[in-house]
């Protein structure tokens, strides 16, 4: 594991670059194909609404998989990943149209720790709205 | 209904292995649109100190998740799959998934607890290599809402 980031260089409160991932209804049918999950709520808008939602809505886990980027972006190595957790506290809506929605990610280092680890604490956002609670990684810093 | 406490601690035999490819890992990678060279390109994975390209934190969900299916389609326990939703979901690595592994799943129902109605169930899945390494732990919560005038 080779880490970008040295953990003497960190502070508590050290903020991550922010990134946006834009979602589309496009890419949703490619993550359901990815990752085997086919769930009808995540592409199909007439049976999203049947069972109460909004509109389609984005597989937590896609949601998830574009948070994490911010961390290993950072740190350059993806294995550097010791854990990873969230809370899955808001869909992220996806209009039918060209855009889709936009998932918004802001990490800080919420705390230094043993053996070179830090742990990260993430602020996931959609349209204004958390999506993605108690999101937190810990990662092994060079 | 609640669900039966004395499911609690109750492990599922491992699953048959997944083998992890190259080109799973590529598809999955692009479907999240994450270009990092660790998860498609085996040179820059070595540069990194890995043996192959290793896969995104997140690959292994679906693996896991597959294997929590016993729980989850257990006559026995009598889940309403129909009312779940995932609550929470955390990974603990001691190593990156990468291409090459053939990973079988120990999957475990670590707590049921009943709120509101809700039966709220947290399941285990310990991943382990073909050598029986641990490579990561899975956890899932899962909450199946309560149902209409339950």
């Amino acid at each position: 594991m080779t880490a970008k980031i040295a953990y003497d260089d960190v502070e508590v409160g050290t903020e991550l670059p922010a990134q946006s991932f834009p979602v589309t209804r496009a890419a949703l049918v490619q993550y359901a194909g990815a990752s085997g999950d086919f769930n009808p709520i995540h592409w199909n808008e007439r049976f999203a609404k049947e069972v109460g939602l909004p509109d389609v809505i984005a597989h937590g886990m896609f949601t998830m998989a574009e948070a994490i980027r911010v961390v290993t972006d950072w740190t350059g190595d993806p294995g550097s990943v010791v854990e990873y957790g969230v809370r899955f506290t808001k869909p992220v809506v996806v209009p039918d149209d060209d855009k889709g929605a936009l998932i918004e990610v802001a990490g800080k280092v919420g705390a230094k720790l043993d053996d070179n680890t830090v742990r990260i604490d993430l602020t996931v956002t959609s349209a204004g709205q958390k999506v993605l609670g108690m999101s937190r990684a810990v990662v092994r810093l060079a | 209904m609640a669900l039966d406490q004395s499911f609690v601690g109750r492990s599922y035999p491992p699953t048959d292995p997944y083998e992890v490819g190259r080109e799973k890992i590529r598809e999955f990678a692009e479907s999240v649109g994450d270009a990092n060279p660790a998860y498609t390109d085996p040179e820059a994975a070595k540069a990194l100190g890995h043996p192959d390209v290793i896969a995104p934190p997140t690959f292994v969900f679906a693996i896991t998740f597959k294997a929590a299916g016993q729980v989850i389609h257990d006559p026995q326990l009598g889940l309403d799959y129909s009312r779940v939703v995932h609550g929470d979901q955390k990974f603990a690595y001691a190593r990156p998934v990468r291409a090459g592994d053939r990973l079988t799943v120990t999957t475990t129902i670590e707590a049921i607890k009943s709120m509101a109605g809700n039966d709220i169930l947290d399941v285990r899945g310990e991943v382990r290599d073909e050598s029986g390494e641990h490579v990561v732990t899975a956890w899932i919560k899962l909450v199946a809402r309560a149902a209409e005038g339950a």
